[in-house]
Order: structure tokens, then C-alpha cells, then sequence
């Protein structure tokens, strides 16, 4: 099985511990894991803003980059879902069609997948889960409260088999934080109110340590939280998965 | 009376400055949405309903001429008159000449958003007609010079003191009282003199059915009957697609709107009108109103599902933390803003971005109607007509071509994070960088991953 390390171009540039805490990961599972070089942007900042026909030239960059894998994982919810939903090219359709069956998010890569029934990782600390919204209600990571469906969650069932987490029950289990691509700076001012009440949730169950499966969401909350210096740790879930290893 | 044309930002910004305000707007409006939550959990098929309703709802759009003519033919042959209205202007001329007919000058009318998206109000006021909205809410922001907030709760962004002011100003209630039984009693007392003294009364339509040509009014406060039983003229006012094809399609229908809308199982009212009194006159009229181009959007076409509950805005985290003023139409939230581009692109430009598409709007959806998908093909159809500044196109352009090129992102992300390390008080200037308003920028690494990858490739 080949693993093709899809890595969203924030992370590359801004989070580089994200990654190699998700290629650990993936390695720790004795997976055959690459990282394409020729990749850069799935194309959704400029999709999301209304400009998805400028996204051609990052398409069929992102199908050259990971054609041929047998599976594309990424350490984000979001931009595997952009992947998903408008990854298209006129002249090899085909081939983005292939990719777009094949693309998953770290999480359910590893319950539906590679299906980990244990992790080795230690983490005794207080942990809230941000449940990004384009993993959990466009990719179904997760069951949505506004739903009358069973309650299911990959993330947390992933999070429940590292040893000594504590994991904190938020008052809104599913409530967007405010990130929402370029959002963040056309609506600064609702973008920074959703994402304060986030923290103000996390703060009211005592957690500590927050983590979640977009870094983008995680950025957002971190960059309110280190304005107001305030003493959470903010991790992505993949660093939360490797704990103690 | 409108706050046209201040772009949402802008009033969602000026909203969020009082903070203590929001706060009680946001968790007044979750506790709707908690009350909602629990309720329909009561239902196990709960998610067959909604894809029931669906259905049944593409399906009646899919024969909407078909449904619209038998519905038509049955409400006649009641007794009913009805009229066609092809916008808004025609709608108000067709109210106005019914009231011209009769010699009117005093309506009531209970709550109807159509009327609200046609501002009947103003213009049978211009015209010295008295005009009261009988519904509890409407009737607050009626007597505050103020379009509703939401569409089921149409005050919902006015505290109770506020009411307390409103009513003392208008109602001469007591200063300073603000108990809400008080003040609910004082409205009953107040609009009980409107009931009897109308000579028209106007109601909404929340559904219409074809095969019988009846419609249906839900109320919480009883205002719609009250009001169409003792005047002598009822006009019932609706856009084309309230149809649904049978009676028995009710039924799904009215087990969703009030407990996906407020929590309840169902409204205090579900009042079905037929046919007039012997001696009273109905009139039904059917209004279009950018429906019918709304119909032909393909990508678009299913909003016309919406039966108005208002749990997407409930539900919006935008919306709790902005207001329903901050989306200038009579249709706030995130139906409101896949709705209003349709009417007018220019001026509502800036709704389908007042969104982080989180999707919650869709989950809530009892029609399932796909909101935030729709808010993200109108960003397309809204870029490509011309509609977003000069500026962004230019910086969309410049990024696209960055992005896609392996070499050209290598190159800018590498300068990119040597210029925050260099210049970290230019990153965080405010007024450049609206990120750097309330957030920190995360500290940039030295190396990127790949950089990293390469050397450990390397290093092999």
C-alpha cells in the first residue's frame, strides 16, 4: 500500500511539526508513506472566495502530484474536503475522479482504513476536542448535534485510546469557531467573537490542551489565544496520536 | 427604517461593539436551537421526515404550473378570488385596489415575511391606510420603526426592558415596567381595539394546499383568526411556492415547522380557511417575485423548498454574533442570503460571504435544502458577474498563479516566513492586517516541512 502525504500549504509553511508529526504517525502504523514534492495548494482559499475558476492550474498540478497512489492522506479535514468536491480537470477527469475516491483525512484514514484497533500514545492532560466543520459535517467525521442519527465520532475514537487523556464534554460540541478561509479577515469581527466563545467553552470545563483535526481552526484559536495570553496548548490531533511514542 | 446597503461586515462589526448584548443575542438564540435539539431527538424518524418533506417539496417544484392552476381552479370554485401578482409593486396595487373596492382604512395583519419582502406596510401607509401587525413581535418592531430580526422571531434582538420603553412610549404602559406578563396583556388590550375595529384583515400562508384550495396559517397567538373571523374581507398573501399537492402532505410538514422552528411540537394554531363566511369576501393573492427565476437557477432552485422556520438562523454562529439587521432584507440568515442575491446581485453582493460555510444551516434544515453549498455557488455566480471588488479579483489572481506553481510557492513561502520573522511589527499592523486585530500571526519555522523532508530524504 502507498501513502501519498497530502500536506495543506499553510501547514508546509506555517506548521511543519503537523506534518512530521502525521508522517510519524502513518510510519509508526508501518505504512509506505511518500511525499509528493511537486505539490503546493489544493486550490481552496481562491475556491471558497468565489474564485474557483482560477483553481484549473492547481488542479491539474495536484493531479500530477498524486497520481498513482493507492491512497492521499492529509492531516485536514477541510482541504480534503475541497479535494473531494471540486477537484476536476477537462483533460484528465478521470484521473482527478481516481483522486477524489482516494483522498482521505488522517482520522477516518485510520478507523475505516488501516482500521487501528490501539495506539501506544500517553497524553494525561485535559483535552478538548474543536471538531473542524468541513470534517465533521462535509466528510462525516463525526455525527452532527443538529441530526437525529446515532452519535459516532472517528476523532474521539482515536482520542479515546490514548492513555491518560481525559477528554472535557464542551457545552457546544459542534460549534464552528469562525475560521472559514478568507472569513477570517473579510468578517474579522464575527470571525474573532465565534472563536472567543470557543475558548470561553474550553475554559469553562477546565481543559488544557486543545486539539482538533484542521490546523486552520487551530491557528484561528491560537492566535486569539496567544493575543490574550492565555495558558492553553493547542495541538493538532496528529501530534495528541503520537504522544509519548 | 432598513439598513440598506451597509455591507454585512460593517454592521455585523458595529452589532458585536456592544459585547454583553451579543452574548445574550447569541445564547437566547442557542436555546432555541437546544429546545429544538431536544425535541425532534423525540422523533426516531426524524431524518425520514425531512427527506420526506424534501421530497415531496422538489417534487411539487418540478410540476409547480401544474399545482399552481389546480390550486387556483379549487380555490375558486370555494368561493376564494384569487390574483396573480408578478412582484412586489403589483402585490401591493392588488391589496390596495381590494381595499380601494371596500372603502377600507383600517388592516390588521398577522405575520407574513412575504408582505415584509414587499414592504406593504410603507406603501399602504403612503396611501393613509392604518396598517397593524397583530403578531406580538411584529407588532414591537412594528411600534420601534424597525424591520423584523428573524423570521419567526421577529424581535428577538430587543430585550424585554426595550419592550417595557417601547410599550410606555406607545402603549402608555407604566415606565419602567418590563415584567412580561405586564406587558403582554397590555399588547392583548391594545390589539383587541384593532381587531374590532378592522375592516381588512391580511394573513400570511405557510401552506396551500392544490387539491382542496385551502391554506394553512400557523400562529402561536391565535392573531391570524382573530383577525380573518371578524373582518368582513380576509386577503391571504403568498409566494408560489407554498403549494404542496394533498392534504395529507400536511402531515409531514406540520409535525416538523414548530418543533424545528421554536421547539414546540406544534403551534397554539394550525387554522385551515377554505372558503369565506356568508357575507365575508377571501382573496388569495399568488405572488411571484423573482420565484419563478429563482426556479430556473438550477444550482438554486431547491431554496424555494424553505418553509420558513428559521432554525438556520438559530442555528448560524454569523448570525447569533450579527444580527438580522446586518443581513438588510426581510429574510435574515443563511436562507436570507441565498435568497436575496436572486432579487437583486449588486446589493446583496456581500451576503453568500457572510458565512464560514460550516454546514450547520444544511444539518438543520428540516427540507434539506443545501445552504451552504448554495452560499458557495453564489460566491462563483457573484465573482463571475462582476459583483466583488477590483482589488480582490487582482490578489485572487496573483494567489492562484503562487499556489499552483511548485517553484513560484516554494520561493514565496520561504520569503513569506522570512519577512514575519524580519518584520514582525508590519504583520501585526492592525490597520493592514485585519488578522492581527485580535489574533497573533503563529510564529514562523524556520524551515518549511518540505525543507525539512528533503533533508532527511537526503540524508538516507
Amino acid at each position: 500500500m502507498r501513502v501519498a502525504l497530502f500536506i495543506p500549504c499553510y501547514v508546509d509553511q506555517f506548521y511543519p511539526k503537523v506534518a512530521i508529526a502525521t508522517l510519524r504517525l502513518l510510519q509508526h502504523l508501518d505504512l509506505d508513506v511518500h511525499y509528493p514534492m511537486q505539490q503546493t495548494c489544493c486550490g481552496q482559499p481562491m475556491a471558497n472566495g468565489g474564485f474557483e475558476h482560477l483553481t484549473g492550474s492547481c488542479n491539474s498540478n495536484f493531479i500530477k502530484a498524486f497520481a498513482g497512489y493507492d491512497y492521499i492522506v492529509s492531516p485536514s479535514g477541510s482541504c480534503v474536503l475541497h479535494v473531494k468536491d471540486h477537484l476536476h480537470d477537462d483533460k484528465q477527469e478521470a484521473a482527478a475522479t481516481t483522486i477524489r475516491h482516494k483522498v482521505y483525512e488522517l482520522c477516518e484514514f485510520l478507523t475505516d482504513i488501516v482500521q487501528v484497533k490501539s495506539i501506544k500514545a500517553s497524553f494525561p492532560k485535559n483535552v478538548a476536542l474543536h471538531q473542524g466543520c468541513h470534517g465533521q459535517r462535509g466528510l462525516k467525521l463525526a455525527s452532527s448535534t443538529e441530526t437525529v442519527v446515532p452519535f459516532f465520532s472517528k476523532p474521539l475514537q482515536l482520542l479515546k485510546m490514548v492513555e491518560g487523556l481525559e477528554l472535557v464534554d464542551l457545552d457546544r460540541p459542534d460549534e464552528c469557531c469562525g475560521f472559514g478561509g478568507t472569513f477570517c479577515v473579510t468578517e474579522e469581527a464575527v470571525s474573532s467573537a465565534m472563536g472567543l466563545s470557543r475558548i470561553d467553552d474550553y475554559t469553562k470545563h477546565q481543559a488544557t490542551v486543545i486539539t482538533g483535526t484542521d490546523m486552520s481552526c487551530l491557528m484561528h484559536q491560537e492566535g486569539l489565544i496567544r493575543r490574550k495570553k492565555l495558558p492553553f496548548e493547542v495541538m493538532h490531533i496528529s501530534e495528541v496520536l503520537i504522544a509519548g511514542l | 427604517m432598513s439598513t440598506h446597503n451597509i455591507p454585512h461586515p460593517e454592521a455585523a462589526t458595529a452589532f458585536l461593539k456592544d459585547k454583553e448584548r451579543v452574548q445574550w443575542h447569541d445564547e437566547t438564540l442557542w436555546f432555541v436551537r437546544y429546545k429544538r435539539d431536544k425535541i425532534v431527538n423525540e422523533i426516531p424518524e426524524w431524518e425520514q421526515l425531512r427527506e420526506l418533506a424534501s421530497q415531496i417539496k422538489d417534487h411539487t417544484l418540478s410540476r409547480l404550473d401544474e399545482y399552481l392552476q389546480e390550486f387556483e381552479a379549487a380555490a375558486i370554485s370555494n368561493g376564494v378570488t384569487v390574483h396573480w401578482a408578478a412582484d412586489a409593486a403589483e402585490h401591493n396595487r392588488i391589496v390596495h385596489g381590494i381595499m380601494a373596492k371596500h372603502g377600507a382604512q383600517k388592516i390588521v395583519k398577522s405575520k407574513s415575511m412575504l408582505t415584509e419582502e414587499c414592504h406593504l406596510n410603507e406603501y399602504l401607509e403612503a396611501q393613509g391606510i392604518e396598517v397593524v401587525d397583530t403578531d406580538l413581535g411584529e407588532r414591537i418592531v412594528q411600534l420601534n420603526k424597525e424591520m423584523p430580526s428573524h423570521i419567526v422571531l421577529p424581535a428577538i434582538h430587543i430585550k424585554k426592558e426595550e419592550v417595557g420603553e417601547i410599550f410606555h412610549q406607545h402603549l402608555g404602559t407604566e415606565k419602567g415596567a418590563s415584567d412580561p406578563l405586564y406587558l403582554a396583556l397590555a399588547a392583548r388590550e391594545h390589539l383587541r381595539q384593532k381587531f374590532l375595529a378592522a375592516d381588512i384583515a391580511i394573513t400570511g400562508v405557510n401552506f396551500a394546499i392544490a387539491e382542496t384550495g385551502a391554506i394553512v396559517v400557523c400562529t402561536n397567538e391565535g392573531n391570524a383568526d382573530l383577525g380573518a373571523h371578524l373582518a368582513k374581507v380576509h386577503i391571504a398573501c403568498m409566494g408560489i411556492e407554498k403549494l404542496i399537492p394533498r392534504t395529507e402532505h400536511l402531515s409531514v410538514f406540520l409535525r416538523m415547522l414548530a418543533r424545528n422552528a421554536t421547539g414546540q411540537n406544534i403551534t397554539a394554531y394550525s387554522s385551515h380557511f377554505r372558503k369565506p363566511a356568508a357575507g365575508s369576501e377571501m382573496h388569495i393573492v399568488i405572488v411571484d417575485n423573482g420565484r419563478t427565476t429563482q426556479l430556473g437557477r438550477e444550482a438554486f432552485r431547491n431554496s424555494l423548498k424553505c418553509i420558513r422556520c428559521g432554525a438556520c438562523l438559530n442555528t448560524c454562529p454569523v448570525y447569533r454574533r450579527s444580527g438580522g439587521h446586518s443581513y438588510h432584507n426581510a429574510t435574515a440568515g443563511p436562507i436570507g442570503a441565498i435568497l436575496a442575491p436572486n432579487l437583486d446581485m449588486r446589493k446583496n453582493a456581500d451576503l453568500p460571504f457572510a458565512s464560514t460555510l460550516c454546514g450547520s444551516c444544511t444539518d438543520v434544515c428540516p427540507v434539506k435544502i443545501d445552504i451552504h453549498n448554495q452560499l458557495y455557488q453564489w460566491r462563483q455566480v457573484l465573482t463571475q458577474e462582476g459583483y466583488v471588488p477590483a482589488a480582490k479579483t487582482a490578489s485572487m489572481k496573483v494567489m492562484a498563479s503562487v499556489l499552483s506553481s511548485p517553484a513560484r510557492y516554494t520561493f514565496a513561502g520561504k520569503w513569506a516566513r522570512k519577512f514575519l520573522r524580519w518584520f514582525p511589527s508590519l504583520a501585526l499592523n492592525k490597520k493592514l492586517n485585519p488578522w492581527a486585530r485580535q489574533r497573533d500571526l503563529p510564529e514562523p519555522p524556520k524551515e518549511s516541512f518540505r525543507e525539512w523532508y528533503r533533508k532527511q530524504a537526503s540524508g538516507k
